[in-house]
């Protein structure tokens, strides 16, 4: 009873009984909602958001914020669906190379700013945010890579199903997840991102290089950010320098924040944060399916990240038996 | 500070494309609906090869998002400008009306190019349509239902809820079903709008498979549509149960045409669209051709065109259809 109670009591609770509740609300109106394909249809929706999630995860902790990661995402793209396209007789797993390179290059200039100038996280990437998106259009000359110079194995990864039906792009999302585990609970690096970003006057007192840790989690940001990059192109078949990108830090940021991560900094778990990202997922498949017009969509998407965020709250101070008090 | 706002000005910047300059001899400037958008690419080949041969200056600019308000500073800083002609693909049939009368009171001439300003014609000189888009419903019916033997339930997945341009062919769509007989058996159980996002496209896409098992056909008016389309069909490994058609781009769709995954799909040429626009301009421009309902000229490699009523043009009368014979000989 007593381990019930606590893991009742812990955060990603919330999240989870909100998924639960959601999925079986949605599961009445359309039983199809609740079989092992539309199981398949959320999760090839979240594994890009999941990678750069777990980016965002880090850098909110330490107490800073990347919006640029959409167009570092688009940027690691195009660099690598250009490469694919001029130079075809590079091997297509180089592409990994080169995409995550990419984004951690773009994701280290970050922290840089942020730590050589002082400058708040939320200015610096906002700056680069419109920096890399229009750099995207200056290298590519505005024109898009086609789906015939994506190598056809890098689109495999997010067709054909290695193991029990399950695509690799989804092996590989999670196996990111369970290396950010590991490293937030497990390395020394990791637990200092918390101190610093629970106390960033107290963390280099004792010792905690506080400049470096900044430029390591932009730098991981960055690099998750090119990954996903390098997986749009395998998961869209194309990079587009508008749309590639376009918009996907929002719906990071609101996977990160509804999996429990506080944007004061120093709080934050990578179990809440895939609860997070799966949430949002549902929310995606289940709006087409339940015949919700495009303009409602948005609407009721934000309202879900509202309520979760809400619920999240509530269950943070008094676990999740305190949400029967939840006003309805 | 300073920093921040210099980085700030050097992201803001947009690129600009395709610029090209023959002999001075006229200039023309074509505003795209976005930048970025392969669709217009081809449009601008078009463009740029009739300039090589008539001598124009040719320039391609957009706004980085096709919102409706965002091409009237392109607009007016090709007033200052001065350029002789400007075409665009309009993103608002009426909220151009004003910035296209200067540019027009400016001595311009002003055509629409890909899209026109339905119900507002008279603040442009001309316009030009690859087809009739009056053909492209009915067109896109018969070609889904040859796909399905005529019968069975198809879906409709489009761009936005407001795409002028793939409302009036949905509309010409339910139109020519409910009133042919040949499609009597032929039965549209949803209409769904993908907002031109692959991810969007793609959710919309799974949740009609899911909603209706019996579907036959998905027509996708909208080249990401038919391409995300396309590809849950690929994923699912159903192509044999689920035909995708649609208008889509040979180059986004070379791809599930050589596997199987689709059959065949329809779109015209953006390119001709280019060539027509730039022979029009220049033969307006030096006296040549009288811009006048009925008034006829040639153009290398497209015939005779014709000034249809509401000074309207047309490269060609029935759609393209794509198809595993066909399809390497297009390389737009």
């Amino acid at each position: 009873m007593s381990a019930l109670r606590s893991l009742l009591l812990r955060r990603e609770a919330g999240i989870l009984v909100m998924i639960m509740l959601f999925c079986l609300a949605v599961g009445l109106y359309k039983p199809q909602f609740l079989t092992g394909n539309n199981l398949r249809v959320i999760l090839l929706l979240t594994p890009l958001i999941m990678i750069a999630a777990m980016g965002q995860m880090l850098v909110l902790v330490a107490r800073h914020v990347d919006l640029s990661m959409g167009s570092i995402l688009g940027l690691s793209a195009m660099v690598t669906g250009m490469m694919f396209r001029d130079m075809p007789q590079i091997p297509w797993m180089l592409g990994f190379a080169v995409a995550i390179g990419t984004g951690a290059l773009l994701g280290l200039i970050n922290g840089a700013l942020v730590t050589l100038f002082r400058l708040p996280a939320i200015i610096v990437t906002l700056g680069t945010l419109n920096l890399y998106r229009g750099l995207t259009f200056i290298i590519s000359n505005a024109r898009q890579v086609d789906r015939q110079y994506i190598p056809t194995e890098l689109k495999a990864m997010s067709q054909t199903s290695p193991i029990f039906g399950v695509p690799s792009i989804i092996f590989i999302a999670f196996g990111v997840a369970i290396l950010a585990y590991y490293f937030t609970m497990h390395t020394r690096v990791g637990r200092q991102v918390f101190a610093l970003g629970s106390n960033p006057v107290a963390a280099p007192l004792r010792g905690i290089k506080a400049n470096q840790v900044t430029l390591l989690v932009f730098t991981i940001s960055g690099a998750l950010a090119g990954l996903a990059g390098i997986l749009y192109a395998s998961r869209w078949g194309f990079v587009n320098p508008s749309n590639t990108g376009a918009g996907f830090e929002f719906q990071v940021i609101a996977a990160v924040v509804i999996g429990g991560v506080s944007i004061n900094g120093g709080v934050g778990s990578v179990p809440g944060v895939v609860l997070g990202v799966l949430l949002l997922g549902c929310v995606s498949a289940a709006l087409p399916l339940l015949g919700i017009p495009g303009a409602a969509q948005n609407a009721i998407y934000g309202t879900v990240i509202l309520i979760a965020l809400l619920i999240d709250r509530t269950v943070r101070q008094q676990g999740v038996l305190g949400l029967r008090r939840l006003p309805a | 500070m300073k920093t921040t706002l210099a980085i700030l000005a050097a992201g803001l910047m947009l690129g600009t494309a395709g610029a090209t300059y023959a002999q001075d001899a006229f200039s023309i400037v074509y505003i795209g609906k976005n930048t970025g958008n392969p669709y217009f690419d081809s449009i601008t080949g078009g463009f740029v090869d009739a300039c090589v041969e008539i001598g124009c200056q040719f320039e391609f600019v957009a706004p980085a998002t096709a919102e409706a308000t965002s091409q009237i500073p392109f607009i007016e800083a090709q007033i200052q400008r001065g350029v002789d002609v400007i075409a665009i693909a309009p993103n608002s049939p009426d909220a151009l009306n004003q910035v296209l009368d200067s540019a027009k009171a400016a001595g311009i001439l002003v055509m629409t190019v890909n899209g026109d300003l339905v119900g507002n014609e008279e603040h442009r000189d001309a316009s030009i349509l690859p087809v009739d888009f009056t053909k492209t419903g009915p067109n896109q019916v018969e070609l889904a239902g040859s796909l399905i033997g005529y019968e069975g339930e198809i879906a409709i997945l489009s761009a936005t809820t407001e795409a002028p341009d793939q409302n009036t062919w949905i509309a010409a769509m339910n139109d020519t079903l409910a009133n042919d007989p040949k499609y009597a058996n032929m039965k549209l159980v949803a209409t769904v709008y993908g907002d031109d996002q692959p991810e969007k496209s793609t959710a919309e896409m799974e949740a009609l498979l899911a909603n209706y098992p019996n579907l036959k056909a998905v027509i996708a008016p909208t080249t990401v549509g038919i391409a995300a389309a396309a590809q849950v069909v690929q994923s699912r490994g159903i192509a044999d149960q689920v035909a995708v058609t649609g208008l889509g781009l040979p180059s986004e769709m070379r791809d599930f045409i050589k596997d199987g995954t689709v059959e065949a799909f329809q779109l015209w040429s953006p390119y001709n669209e280019g060539v027509l626009a730039a022979y029009f301009a220049k033969g307006v421009l030096d006296g040549s051709i009288k811009n006048e309902v009925g008034e006829t000229f040639e153009v290398p490699n497209l015939g005779t065109i014709t000034i249809d009523p509401n000074n309207m043009m047309n490269t060609q009368a029935e759609l393209t259809t794509f198809n595993a014979e066909n399809i390497d000989d297009f390389d737009f």
